[in-house]
């Protein structure tokens, strides 16, 4: 497999993503180096087949937003958005990630290595998200479907208003969100988690995490509740 | 209603205004349950509208086309700022976005189906695109919602244009809901959620906060559609003038703009009457908008929110729309509020149906329970078969066309060749309410109030 470079000094971000929509799909490119991203936006959207794209230094908003199939390395940090509605494949944040990291994410993994900002994983449907670090407050809101590993602290309101998304936190979380509640580890959990920290390069002990999911107290109207949950 | 005695002799009859009939069923209601009222369709309360508005056609001043003969154009361009591939339309009248989940799959079929005869184009809604829409309809607008169910990079790509959805007119700043009645096994498998729950949409984007992170939202669109597709941004009619320079700064191709009349299939009644402006001011502010930016005609308006009628389009067009989008009058069409249903060759009673939900043909707005007595607003298996998608185009391709040539009717007795040149000069306002909220003069005076005289 071939291997090219786009530089972002040079070359502007539209020939690079017209190359990964397009030529990419011919598939005798196998691995795209990005060089001077200097945190532009959108780096690597909308990828549709299986081909290794690293980015070299920081991105900006949506980095490797829609992915599907392919593996999206970012050796420094992303902003906002970072692999939102990804689909399926990898993106991987060696640094840190800004608010909204994998917003909405349908499938695939995404791993940052550093910390995440605020809302991480806000509306998850089925991606899987690890983070080596803390994540800010309201991260996993209303997250229907998926897991998050946490490896570090999490900010206030962790799941709230959640769905069928799973979470799991190693280290403190400031508060819980509405309807979201400690669960038992089961050997289930602890596999699933040892399989996505495996997946994502990261060495803690599965055991050492809880588990948060939803009460499913907010499935239904409820006028008792005065809507204070 | 009378509201005031007759006679000294009724005094002890006399109906408060502020406490009427309606007013002390709404707080025996709330006591009893608890909980506020929710429900479909749109603004019910009397609003200033387009009936209050009426033409000057030509007499000696101004010149008219023959109403049968002559020539007068509907053909549609939007999205021609930023696109690769604008879209054009045979005419200027399209379907509202409504989602599969509120309307049964028969239905967004039957739109689908209409709309590619006409020439013209329907819209998804919450909870993604269905391949039965998608293969029906020719030009197929595929929303972005904050909840974003059913999101996509797939469907993103099959799309004929994009629209982001900030807000809709029926509650312009909240979220959207689809009671568990509606939410069957496919409903729920389209948009990741368990069978049956009382589902909420988020009222923001999970991944962008304000106009600048639009800008980038946007174009993270456009860079995964090769800039080929239109992207539209659609807004609830508020702070209108505003939020349409804001839409424009943020790179929208067409803003859509949907006044308070503007239908849902759930929402609160409080939201449906009291939040939002009447889509008659939100035009006037939406293109004053455009002409304080120098965009006029750059980027196209598309208005909705209450067009019932062709001289409701050609209103809305000599306003400065380029474009409108009609819901609430397209379930009409299809038989939303009739007293019978079309099945198997033959019409069948529905009132006991209506009744069943505590309510009548011409009153129903009964959409949010699922239970729709003609088959529309449900997920429900026999429902659901009441309306077939081929009945259903063919009462919505009939009524559009009709609308269209009431709009060429009044282009022409204008004066105009096409439906586009249609201009404020050409209306007048009955009440100064109307006069002044779309800024035009009222009736034999030369008065727009707030301008002076």
């Amino acid at each position: 497999m071939e291997r090219l470079t786009f530089d972002l000094a040079a070359q502007p971000l539209r020939e690079l993503n017209t190359f990964l929509h397009t030529g990419a799909k011919e598939g005798k490119v196998g691995h795209v180096t990005v060089l001077n991203p200097d945190g532009a936006h959108n780096i690597a959207v909308g990828l549709d087949c299986p081909i290794e794209v690293e980015v070299v230094g920081h991105a900006g908003y949506y980095a490797g937003g829609m992915n599907k199939s392919a593996t999206v390395t970012i050796t420094g940090s992303a902003g906002t958005g970072v692999a939102e509605n990804m689909m399926s494949g990898k993106v991987h944040v060696k640094g840190f990630a800004s608010n909204g990291a994998g917003a909405s994410a349908h499938g695939g993994l995404l791993v940052i290595e550093g910390d995440a900002g605020l809302r991480c994983g806000i509306s998850l449907k089925g991606g899987n998200i690890v983070v080596g670090g803390s994540v800010g407050s309201f991260s996993a809101f209303m997250a229907q479907a998926g897991r998050m590993v946490i490896c570090g602290d999490a900010g206030d309101a962790l799941g709230d208003s959640l769905y069928e998304a799973v979470l799991y936190v190693k280290g403190k979380v400031k508060s819980l969100g509405a309807d979201a509640q400690y669960e038992e580890m089961t050997e289930a959990d602890i596999a699933a988690v040892a399989s996505l920290l495996d997946q994502a390069g990261l060495d803690h002990d599965p055991k050492a995490f809880r588990r948060i999911a939803s009460q499913r107290s907010l499935y239904h109207w409820n006028a008792d509740a005065n809507q204070e949950y | 209603m009378e509201t005031k005695p007759v006679n000294f002799k009724n005094l002890s009859r006399e109906e408060s205004y502020g406490y009427d009939r309606k007013t002390l069923d709404y707080i025996r209601n709330a006591a009893a349950h608890g909980l506020y009222e929710i429900r479909g369709m749109g603004a019910k309360r009397k609003l200033p509208n387009f009936d209050d508005l009426v033409f000057l056609g030509a007499s000696m001043s101004r010149y008219p086309l023959e109403g049968y003969r002559e020539k007068c154009i509907t053909k549609t361009l939007l999205g021609t700022r930023f696109a690769k591939k604008p879209i054009e339309l045979d005419i200027p009248i399209t379907i509202a976005g409504m989602s599969f989940g509120a309307l049964s799959a028969n239905v967004k079929e039957s739109l689908g189906l209409a709309a590619t005869a006409l020439g013209t184009s329907t819209t998804t809604g919450d909870g993604g695109m269905t391949q039965e829409e998608r293969r029906s309809s020719k030009t197929l607008i595929y929303q972005c919602l904050p909840s974003r169910y059913g999101f996509n990079p797939d469907d993103l790509r099959k799309a004929d244009a994009i629209e982001v959805v900030i807000g809709q007119g029926a509650k312009p700043g909240g979220g959207g809901m689809l009671l568990g009645q509606k939410v069957n096994p496919r409903v729920a498998k389209m948009r990741t959620l368990p069978e049956g729950v009382d589902q909420r949409s988020a009222c923001r984007h999970p991944d962008w906060t304000g106009p600048d992170d639009l800008a980038i939202k946007i174009q993270e669109l456009r860079e995964i559609t090769d800039w080929e597709k239109p992207i539209y941004v659609k807004v609830g009619a508020t702070r209108t003038f505003n939020d349409v320079k804001l839409a424009v700064h943020s790179g929208a191709d067409v803003v859509v703009v949907d006044g308070m009349q503007g239908g849902t299939a759930a929402t609160q009644t409080c939201f449906i009457e009291h939040v939002g402006i009447p889509t008659l001011a939100a035009v006037r502010q939406a293109v004053n908008a455009l002409e304080d930016l120098d965009m006029k005609g750059k980027v196209q308006l598309i208005v909705s929110g209450g067009i019932r009628t062709g001289a409701d389009v050609a209103k809305a067009l000599a306003m400065g729309a380029d474009a409108v989008a009609i819901g609430q009058g397209v379930l009409v069409a299809l038989g939303c509020n009739g007293e019978t249903y079309f099945q198997n060759g033959a019409h069948h009673d529905a009132i006991a149906d209506y009744n069943a939900l505590g309510t009548a043909p011409g009153f129903c707005h009964h959409c949010h329970t699922g239970k729709c007595p003609v088959g529309i607003t449900t997920q429900d298996a026999i429902l659901e078969q009441r309306l077939s998608p081929e009945v259903g185009a063919k009462h919505l391709k009939n009524y559009i066309k009709t609308l269209n040539m009431e709009l060429t009717t009044i282009a022409r007795a204008c004066g105009k060749q096409n439906v586009h040149h249609l201009e404020p000069e050409d209306l007048v306002a009955l009440t100064i309410e109307a006069a002044a909220m779309a800024g035009v003069p009222l009736a034999g005076t030369n008065w727009i109030p707030g301008k002076g005289f």
